[in-house]
Order: structure tokens, then sequence, then C-alpha cells
């Protein structure tokens, strides 16, 4: 890994955006959410098993930040799903390397979902491995790989995670 | 075995048709034992996996036909066997990884051992220890055999059976679902990925749902709300003679329709209001006709537990797998060939969006079975309605019919006799 110079001050900006980035999904803020990349971003979810295995398809699998709007369209105007939230639960925050001007890093989730009826499961748990651009105005990911710990989806999964 | 006998109000059927259906069925106790052992063990074939999952001598992979357990495994002359996942001595899990290679089969609980073809090779301590203790010397180790199934494969795709009365595949499936699944599996196959959707309901109501083109643009939104799909495009439905096997097809442009739609759908206030809405991406729209025929959309199903969807390009094996009257298990295993390039492997990818757990067009389908599911206290003598299309369960070239659902059931009371 290359040296990341200030690692404490780094640990605590992608801490931050982290934070901006659940709050804006767990307070049904998804207008909010593709502002948290860049243009070109890449943002998939698949699992672990997926992952280790080199196996390339997605939950969720968007080129863009465009598709990532057509996404919350999607959720807003046509697809079906009883009203739900999500709260996240993210770990410390591990820098894995820096490149070409983006920092990568690695958090821990946990995603408890709460149904309008009052019940709470805990829906999903996994990996975020981030790609984050630091050259704008604020941070925002160039990369979102996110690693299910588990194959099972309980029902559906319609907002992102 | 003897089975408990079925409640009187899930046997009745109006009219001893198919237009109604017995809300019983879907929370039984007693029906999903009965399913278990006349319909899944009984003589149909069940999807288990694709060969390309165990290509070498000794690879497995671990399964379920109906909820059971079992084990596919490649031996050492490269045929396939298939067996229940369950040692002969105390019934424990043979197999625990969910893929895997083995030159044997050793049960970890007493490490009684077994070769590919489920033959009982190996007991500890059979002879016992210093002259004390072990077997009876009439115990034979090819009484104790793991309870084997039948397998067969067609097109790359892998069925098993705990039937050995049950028909030749092709001949179960009959020569136009075997066209149609050769169609969407013509060349040697790769796994682009796992995932599995756990539904809150029976797993009939899955069934039931992928055999009903009635719903497609109803429930699912996302092709009308971006003015995409429309019934009317050209297609058909396919059921087979025992009306347990069906194909839903359609020919779809793909563009966007500039048109503002047709009448009917304008009437069904199906499209949204605001015709403003459009795909920022419009390369999720992009596909290749790549079998030809200009057949954008196909879902197969064959009775009981398997579907196949071609989306475009997006190309999945779904198994149905039971776990208990109001829970199932659907197995996605997305596929593509060998030979794609890399335009097409890129399609596939771009596509996964349409199906899936998260999928623009397939969401809903995980919900909406709970959605009966939770409805169905208080309908213990009702019956729901399926009569779109008539009553019939043949082959019809409108989408608006719920036929193959009619034939789901026609296979059903005739694997299960009620």
């Amino acid at each position: 890994m290359a040296a990341i110079p200030d690692d404490g001050i780094m640990i605590g900006k992608v801490t931050g955006l982290l934070a901006e980035y659940a709050a804006c999904i767990d307070g049904d803020e998804l207008e909010r959410w593709p502002g948290h990349f860049t243009e070109a971003a890449h943002y998939r979810i698949t699992t672990a098993f997926n992952h280790a295995r080199g196996l390339p398809i997605g939950i969720i699998d968007a080129r863009n930040r465009n598709m990532l709007e057509d996404r919350v369209t999607a959720l807003r105007k046509a697809n079906i799903y009883e009203p739900q939230r999500y709260r996240h639960i993210i770990s410390v925050v591990r820098l894995t390397g820096s490149e070409g001007g983006l920092v990568q890093a690695e958090a821990g989730f946990m995603v408890i979902r709460t149904m309008i009826d009052g019940s709470q499961d805990l829906f999903v748990s996994g990996r975020y491995l981030d790609s984050i651009d630091f050259s704008g105005e604020r941070p925002r990911f160039a990369e979102k790989l996110v690693v299910l710990d588990s194959d099972k989806i309980d029902t559906l999964l319609a907002i992102p995670l | 075995m003897s089975e408990a006998s079925i409640r009187p109000a899930t046997a009745h059927w109006p009219n001893n048709g198919l237009t109604r259906v017995p809300y019983a069925l879907y929370d039984d106790q007693v029906v999903y034992e009965r399913e278990r052992e006349r319909l899944f063990k009984g003589p149909t074939w069940n999807v288990l996996g694709l060969e390309c999952e165990i290509p070498k001598p000794g690879d497995y992979k671990t399964s379920f036909l109906g909820d059971v357990p079992v084990v596919l495994v490649r031996g050492r002359d490269g045929t396939l066997k298939g067996f229940e996942n369950r040692c002969a001595h105390r019934g424990a899990l043979l197999c625990l990884e969910r893929f895997g290679n083995a030159k044997a089969f050793t049960c970890v609980y007493h490490a009684w051992s077994y070769d590919h073809d489920g033959n009982l090779t190996g007991v500890a301590f059979q002879n016992g220890v210093k002259g004390q203790g072990g077997m009876p010397a009439d115990f034979r180790r090819q009484d104790h055999g793991l309870r084997r199934l039948k397998v067969a494969a067609l097109a790359g795709l892998v069925f098993g059976s705990f039937d050995a009365e049950v028909p030749p595949l092709e001949e179960y499936l009959g020569a136009e679902i075997v066209q149609r699944i050769r169609r969407v599996l013509p060349r040697p196959v790769k796994v682009l990925g796992y995932y599995t959707q756990t539904l809150r309901n029976n797993w009939k109501l899955y069934a039931e749902n992928v055999r009903d083109p009635y719903h497609a643009s109803i429930l699912h939104l996302f092709f009308t709300t971006f003015r995409i799909n429309r019934l009317s495009q050209k297609g058909g439905i396919i059921v087979d003679a025992s009306g347990g096997h069906h194909v839903s097809y359609s020919m779809l442009d793909g563009k966007p329709d500039k048109n503002g739609g047709d009448r009917d759908y304008d009437a069904a206030k199906l499209r949204a209001d605001d015709a403003s809405i459009g795909l920022k991406e419009p390369g999720l729209l992009a596909g290749r006709d790549e079998f030809g025929d200009g057949i954008t959309l196909q879902i197969l199903s064959v009775f009981p537990n398997l579907v196949i969807q071609q989306v475009r390009n997006s190309l999945v094996v779904r198994q149905i797998v039971p776990k208990g009257v109001d829970r199932t298990d659907i197995v996605w295993t997305n596929y593509g060939f060998v030979d794609d390039d890399e335009e097409l492997a890129a399609l596939r990818l771009m596509q996964s969006n349409f199906v899936g757990p998260a999928g623009y067009i397939s969401m809903e389908d995980g919900a909406v079975g709970a959605f009966v599911q939770r409805a169905l206290p208080g309908t213990a003598a009702e019956t729901s309605v399926v009569m779109m299309g008539g009553d019939g369960a043949t082959s019809q070239e409108s989408r608006a019919t719920e036929t193959s659902v009619r034939g789901f059931w026609k296979a059903y009371r005739n694997a299960m006799d009620i």
C-alpha cells in the first residue's frame, strides 16, 4: 500500500462522507444520493461469494451517475414496494491505498430494515470497497463496490445500500 | 408411506375446473408434505444446476430437490450422478460446501464414506476395536448406500428425479419446450454470478407468478412508466400438453414508444401521466438479437421448479426451492456463453439491472406473493379467480390471459391426485 499522509485526517474525511451518504439514504432523501458520486462513477452491489470467484454479475450495476438518477426516478415513479426504512450502521474506516488522486477505503456495514408494520430485521451486512475522488469541492465516490456477506436477499432490494 | 388426508376445503375445486384455486393450498402443512412425496419426489424432473458448474471428475454441487438436500457430482467417467445429501447411518448432511471436489464423500459424524455413485465404501471401526464392538457379521455395506437420483441433462441444464419411473427428460418436456430451452442454451455456458431471493410466501405463488403474463405490464410499471413495453407487442403463450410447462415470449423493438401508447393502455390508466419521464442513461435499453429471431423476452417454466428467463440479453436459470409452507428461496444463476464477445458480455451485465431482487422489472415479484400469503387468514374455504382468457390451459396468442396459470394447476392436480 502506498504511503498515505496524515492518515487520521483522511480517515476522518472518509468517515464524514460515509456518514453523509448513509444519512441521505436512511433519511429518505434519495434525490441527494447520486450527488455522492462522480459523473463516471461505478456503483455495484455484489455478494462475497461472487466477489471471491470473480463472477461479474451485479445485483445493481450502475455504470455512471445518470444510472443512479434513473434508479431514483424508477423507485419514485415506477417500482412498487412497501414503505420501508433503512438504518445503516457503519464500522470504523480502514484506508487500503491511494492512487492517481483517488483514495481507497473499506468499511463494514449493517442495514436494519424497518417495515411499515414495525417489523425489523437485519437486512444485510457487508463491506463498502470505495474509491474516493478528493479533487473537487467535496469528496465523491468514483467507485463504490458493495460486497454483501450473504447471498440471500429477503423479498427485494429497492432502496440502495 | 401413509399420508394424512387433505382437508376437504383444500380438495374442493368448484366446477372441478381450473378457474378457481383453493387458498388453503398455500398454507397447509399436510399439503406441503404431500407435495414433497407426490410431486417433488414423484415422477417429475427438477432442475439442479448447470453442467458447467461441475466440469471435472469429482466436482460436486449441493442443491435441493423440493426441500430435500441433494448432491450432484461428476463421476470419474464424466457422467453426472446425484444422491440425497444425507448419510445413510445417522442422517447427517454429507456435504456442507456449495461446491467442491472430492474423491469420496465422508460423513464428518462417524466417517462413513461413499463413492461418486453413492455406494457405501467404508465404515469406521466396522470390525470393532481390539475384537470388541463393531458391526454385526451380517452387516452388508451394499445395503446402506445413499438414496440415488436419476440425473439427466439437456443443453447443459441438469435435472434430477427421485422416481425411477419418471419418463425420459425430453418426453417429459415435450418437443416445443425442448426447442425453447435449446434456444436460450445453444452454446457452452459460463456462470456470471449467483444470488438467492428469499420470498415470504408459498412456492406455488411464485410458480403461478412466472406463468402469469397478465400482471407483467400492470405490476411492473418500469416499462410502462418509461414507455417501453406493451402487451400488444407480438408474442404469445405456449402451454405444453401436461399444462405444467410454459413459454411466454414477446418481440420488442427496444425503442421508447414515441406515439404515447395505444388506447387500451391509456384506457386502463397504466401510463404515467408525466410524459417527460425518460431514462437519462438510455444504454440500459441497448441490446442484441443474439438468437436471431427477434424475440426479446422469453419466460419459460418447467414443472415444478425451473424458470429460465431471457430479458433481452440477460439470461438466468431460476430454481424454486420450497422452505416451508410460507417460505421459498429463488436461486438465480445468471449465465452467458463461453464465446461471448466483449460487447455482449457488457450488455449482459448492464441488463442484469432489469432482473433479480433489485431488478427494475422483477423486484415486485419478490413482494407480491407475500401480499397474497399475508391475506390468507380467513380464506380456508375461499378460492381465487383464474378466468382471464377462458377456462382452458392451451397455447394462446394473446398475453392478456391466465392460461398458463391454469396449466400449472392442471399439472399440479394431476401430480397431487386432488
